[in-house]
């Protein structure tokens, strides 16, 4: 088995760890800093952590005005409150002026788990993505996110990380090299691509070990960055595997499978099946019996390969 | 203090950016008129005597910043702004036409001076605490001015903002409230009363000043003693009028976003000639 580590640890300790070599860091939380884990950065930075208290559309305007004067603002808390309840304030305070914030938002998903529908994101994706200029980025791995935090903070404008609350397998080496918009190819197949986001990377490597022992050959894409997408990788898979599978812990609407989807179809149009939440919300349970209950599972990744071929097969 | 002289100057500076006003937005046949003539006297006096600014270097760091968190009242900001130097004056006549920097609402990626893009009301206070909280981490003795509606302290936003720039002690930071009673639908008494406001914002912890927002030597007297205040930000509610100065448009509601006539606009600028 695998190491395991929560995507939000990670962020909690490479931002700790930038803080040191970057001055101009700075942090804000709305009262949630032990569960985003800013906490770190708050412990050995206190001068340079504000805590907003329980006001999510005043800690992105104050994220705002800090890096109008200069500063690179990381905003934290969960993934709902963050798109939903400041909604307003990243689209015109922040993105409008092309602000250099980075909302780092974690509890993204079902396997926020016990707390229920009312705090799992599954829309945080598509309403990100939909803002001009935004830059969207959902990590697999602990390592992938220390890299991508990592490449934000070089980044000059609005981006929004998308992290976990589970702890899930390490799927890279430490010294991995990740850059903003060029997906990762973990596997190379011929026969159809699997191309996922976020925590389902790791299943959809699975899917594709157990559909190699049964002769289909996948290749899997992570696409850590939705926006901008990794256009060329894209149009390559499609070109070269005519067939995709789309994989996110994130509704079927407006996520990675509407980004794939929508530029394929323009591109170089191949069949694609979203594995996904399908347009509703979530409940209350232990993450994995909800990725179970609402099919974000290695066995449905493996099944719409399988469809993907029974249908290319028939001409579908 | 100033004298009578500087005085004049400043009043009759404040005549020069209403005539802007009012040609700007009959110009562009849109525009809010209203609530900028309520305001022209508060930027005047910040722009023109106040304010430590360089219209040369917009981006100078130490510089004082101003934030037009009610963005609506676009004309007055791009009539002092253009007044001061940082833009031709020929260019207020772009004001909401296609291709210009002059948006319909302040936008910061296109025009210098501006220091916030706003328009979406109630989320300019939280951006100049951001801003202060800055000059704090940074040891930068500029000061940053926000200047709110009455209506649009109706938002939820704003005493958030509220609370935090208290519990930051942010003493850098001058808010001023342009209370001219009237909001779009009708006045702000009647629509969603957002008083009393001297107590509200005192008992959110800041200190609170009441003027006549168009009294020169008021506004700069208290402009002077807010730098004194130590420990919690400061809070100017300015009473104003909504029109001030055009005798049609004063204290009427319906001339929140209305747009003159000609005979209306000719009458407007005798008003302030």
């Amino acid at each position: 088995m695998a190491e395991k580590m929560a995507t939000r640890d990670a962020y909690g300790d490479i931002l700790a760890q930038l803080g040191e070599e970057n001055e101009k860091i700075v942090v804000l939380d709305a009262d949630l800093s032990k569960s985003t884990k800013t906490v770190v950065f708050a412990k050995k930075f206190p001068h340079r952590f504000f805590n907003m208290g329980i006001a999510e559309g005043d800690m992105l305007g104050t994220a705002a005005g800090l890096a109008a004067a200069g500063k690179i603002p990381f905003a934290s808390t969960f993934a709902v409150f963050a798109t939903g309840r400041a909604f307003d304030q990243i689209r015109n305070s922040i993105a409008y002026p092309r602000l250099n914030v980075k909302i780092a938002a974690t509890h993204a998903g079902l396997t926020v788990g016990e707390d229920g529908g009312s705090h799992q994101a599954v829309e945080d994706i598509a309403i990100m993505r939909a803002i001009p200029g935004m830059v969207v980025i959902v990590p697999a791995d602990g390592v992938s996110t220390k890299a991508l935090v990592t490449a934000a903070v070089n980044y000059q404008g609005p981006v929004y990380i998308r992290l976990g609350r589970p702890a899930v397998p390490l799927l890279y080496k430490e010294d991995e090299e990740f850059v903003i918009g060029k997906a990762k190819e973990l596997r190379d197949g011929k026969d159809f691509t699997i191309v996922a986001a976020g925590i389902m990377v790791a299943k959809a490597l699975e899917a594709a070990e157990i559909l190699a022992a049964e002769g289909i050959r996948t290749r899997v894409l992570d696409m850590h960055t939705i926006k901008p997408l990794d256009e060329e990788a894209l149009e390559r898979a499609a070109r070269e595997t005519g067939g995709i599978v789309t994989v996110e812990e994130h509704s079927v609407i407006g996520g990675l499978g509407s980004a794939v989807a929508e530029f394929v179809a323009e591109t170089h149009p191949v069949p694609v099946i979203r594995v996904g939440i399908q347009d509703v919300f979530g409940e209350s349970g232990k993450p994995d019996e909800l990725l179970e209950k609402y099919g974000l599972t290695v066995e449905k990744i493996v099944e719409a390969v399988k469809r993907l071929k029974n249908n290319t097969a028939a001409g579908l | 203090m100033v004298d009578q002289e500087r005085l004049e100057f400043l009043r009759q500076k404040a005549q020069l950016v209403r005539k802007h006003i009012v040609q700007m937005v009959t110009e562009a046949n849109s525009g809010h008129p209203g609530g900028s003539l309520s305001a022209a006297d508060l930027l005047t006096a910040l722009y023109f005597q106040v304010m430590r600014i360089n219209p040369e270097k917009p981006d100078w760091p130490e510089r004082d910043r101003f934030i037009l968190s009610k963005g609506h009242a676009s004309p007055v900001l791009y009539a002092v702004l253009a007044e001061r130097g940082y833009f031709p004056v020929e260019e207020l006549s772009t004001f909401r036409k296609i291709n210009s920097r002059l948006q319909g609402h302040p936008d910061m990626k296109k025009l210098p001076g501006v220091e916030m893009s706003t328009g979406s009301l109630g989320q300019g206070l939280s951006v100049a605490n951001g801003m202060a909280l800055a000059g704090k981490l940074d040891n930068l003795d500029y000061r940053v001015y926000v200047l709110l509606g009455d209506g649009e302290i109706e938002e939820g936003q704003v005493w958030e903002a509220a609370m935090t720039s208290a519990h930051y002690k942010l003493d850098n930071l001058i808010a001023v409230v342009d209370y001219n009673g009237l909001q779009i639908d009708g006045p702000v008494s009647e629509v969603m009363n957002p008083g009393p406001l001297q107590e509200k914002w005192r008992a959110f912890g800041w200190h609170v000043f009441t003027i006549d927002g168009h009294d020169f030597k008021e506004i700069l007297a208290t402009l002077e003693a807010a730098r004194e205040i130590k420990g919690k930000p400061v809070m100017i509610i300015a009473n104003t009028i909504k029109g001030k100065g055009v005798s049609f448009m004063e204290n009427k509601v319906e001339w929140h976003g209305t747009v003159p006539s000609k005979e209306q606009f000719e009458q407007a600028i005798s008003d302030l000639s």
